[in-house]
């Protein structure tokens, strides 16, 4: 049992560094801001998603997975609002010019 | 050991932040080196706590909490000094430190 | 196992250096400022690795966030005058020399901690276990900050107290007693209002909670004290509600809560222990709880008010 909870950590964790890795790929070799953001928002937040379960399962008591989660939660609420902001920027700088 | 990498880290980070303090004109440039030395003496410190483990805990606690009080005490000096530049900024028109500065950028030529 | 945990901290120590020499070097101001926050919070995964997680928690609420935060708004204020700051840079021969120099203080640093200790490490963890009973408190930190050095916690306090009003001294004499900051126009339907109406409920939680768990686990009246004071400034942020004009009752009561408490409990400590900010031991947690949450209070204003900085703009009637 425990040798299949570590698997899974293993695997999870693995498939949330794959995410953050596409979302740096993304940062790095997209055209302009717009992509960019849209890269770093749905990788990174999908990425942290997937090391969050992973970590699921190692947690010492109830309290600490809640906490997990709503680490997640928190982080994908400041990271929409701060790219939507971001983005509203970026339209905002192009329309003048 | 990992705690002797990261007082490495801290020397180089000292050493970083006193160039950065020397070489750079701009004052806000020099308060961003400023903060990397304290950063690196901290992290010093924490390598001293980290090698002072004993008695059941993972570091020394003494030298934690004095790097918690260096911390904000840092963070105070950087805000009075922010607040310095700002004045000399609307004062002077630069934050050059020079006695003979530039001419005011905020107003037109 | 060991070489992973070592692989990780030296692919962790290389990026932080990295940063760090592209805060130092890079071009535009911005950049430098950016590359510092990013910094900060790699360099509060090294405190972790160093077994500090309550340094941790305070280098990256205070040392990156608030740090970074007060340099970006300065920033982006001084940006127009930085072109002509330029032409100031000290020559090529000047810079090689402050380079060698640099490297040499830094390679002498580095040859103590490789070589330099010998014999067994100097440490008071023994003498700070031995007394944790006696304080009422489990975390040792804590401990530390607020029994055997309560000194120390009061007098930074009162060093935080002095830095706001030497803050406040910069005020032009028109605006003495204004608010701060510029008044913030920001589209009441939007996505700022929303976080700020949606996120300040639970932050103010997590800062009491960090607070109030400090006497067994990582935390602290000061990591706390961030967390509020960001609420608090991202409420103002948004427009939902302007700086306080600094002359308001209800500010100088907010800044004295802390330092008078912290005073008071040390005087009292005078006749009902045996010395200045002693506790008597059946007494010393409420004592302490006592002292930290005015503390809370205060930290979070106080903050809040060095990140707004001068007064800028007339004082409310």
């Amino acid at each position: 049992m425990s040798l299949a909870l570590d698997a899974f950590t293993i695997v999870s964790v693995l498939a949330g560094m794959f995410f953050f890795l596409a979302g740096t790929v993304g940062l790095l070799r997209f055209p302009d801001a717009l992509t960019r953001l849209h890269a770093l928002t749905k990788a990174d937040n999908l990425g942290l998603g997937l090391i969050v379960l992973g970590l699921l399962p190692r947690v010492r008591t109830v309290r600490d997975g809640f906490a997990l989660i709503g680490i997640w939660l928190l982080v994908m609420l400041g990271s929409s609002t701060v790219s939507q902001l971001v983005a509203r920027a970026v339209q905002r700088e192009t329309a003048q010019r | 050991m990992s705690a002797t990498l990261y007082g490495l880290v801290s020397a180089a980070l000292i050493g970083l932040g006193l160039y950065g303090l020397i070489s750079n004109p701009q004052p806000l440039r020099k308060l961003l080196a400023f903060n990397l030395v304290g950063n690196g003496v901290f992290l010093l410190f924490g390598v001293i706590a980290r090698r002072g483990a004993a008695a059941g805990f993972a570091g020394d606690p003494i030298p934690q909490a004095l790097v918690i009080t260096g911390i904000v005490v840092a963070f105070s000096a950087s805000a009075l000094a922010v607040a310095l530049l700002k004045r000399l900024f609307q004062e002077a028109g630069s934050t050059s430190l020079r006695s003979d500065p530039p001419p005011r950028a905020d107003e037109p030529t | 196992m060991n070489e992973l945990a070592l692989a990780f901290d030296v692919g962790l120590a290389a990026t932080a250096v990295a940063l760090a020499w592209f805060s130092v070097v890079a071009r535009s101001t911005f950049a430098a400022i950016v590359a510092f926050v990013a910094y900060g919070l790699l360099l509060s995964l090294v405190w972790m690795r160093l077994s500090a997680p309550d340094v941790a928690l305070t280098e990256a609420a205070i040392g990156s966030g608030l740090t970074g935060v007060l340099l970006l708004s300065v920033g982006a204020q001084l940006r127009p005058g930085e072109a002509a700051l330029d032409l100031e840079r000290p020559g090529a021969i000047l810079r090689s020399v402050a380079a060698l120099a640099c490297c040499a203080v830094a390679a002498l640093l580095a040859l103590w901690v490789w070589g330099g200790v010998t014999g067994p490490a100097p440490t008071l963890a023994p003498q700070a276990l031995a007394e944790l009973e006696r304080t009422g408190v489990e975390n040792p930190i804590t401990a530390v900050l607020m029994a055997y050095r309560a000194t120390d916690t009061m007098l930074e306090k009162i060093v935080l107290l002095l830095a706001t009003i030497g803050v406040w001294s910069l005020t032009p004499d028109l605006k003495w007693g204004g608010r701060s900051g510029p008044r913030q126009t920001v589209d009441p339907d939007g996505v700022l209002v929303f976080l700020a109406r949606a996120l300040p409920p639970v932050g103010v939680v997590i800062g009491v909670y960090i607070l109030w768990v400090s006497s067994e686990k990582p935390g602290g009246a000061f990591q706390g004290g961030t967390i509020l004071a960001a609420m608090w400034l991202l409420v103002m942020l948004a427009g939902l509600m302007d700086a306080p004009g600094t002359r308001r009752r209800r500010v100088t009561l907010a800044l004295l809560a802390g330092p008078i408490v912290f005073v008071a409990v040390g005087f009292a400590g005078c006749f009902i222990a045996d010395a200045f900010l002693a506790y008597p031991v059946d007494y010393a947690k409420a004592l302490i709880l006592l002292i930290e949450f005015p503390m809370l209070l205060s930290i979070a204003v106080m903050l809040g008010l060095l990140v707004l900085g001068t007064p800028q703009r007339s004082a409310p009637r």
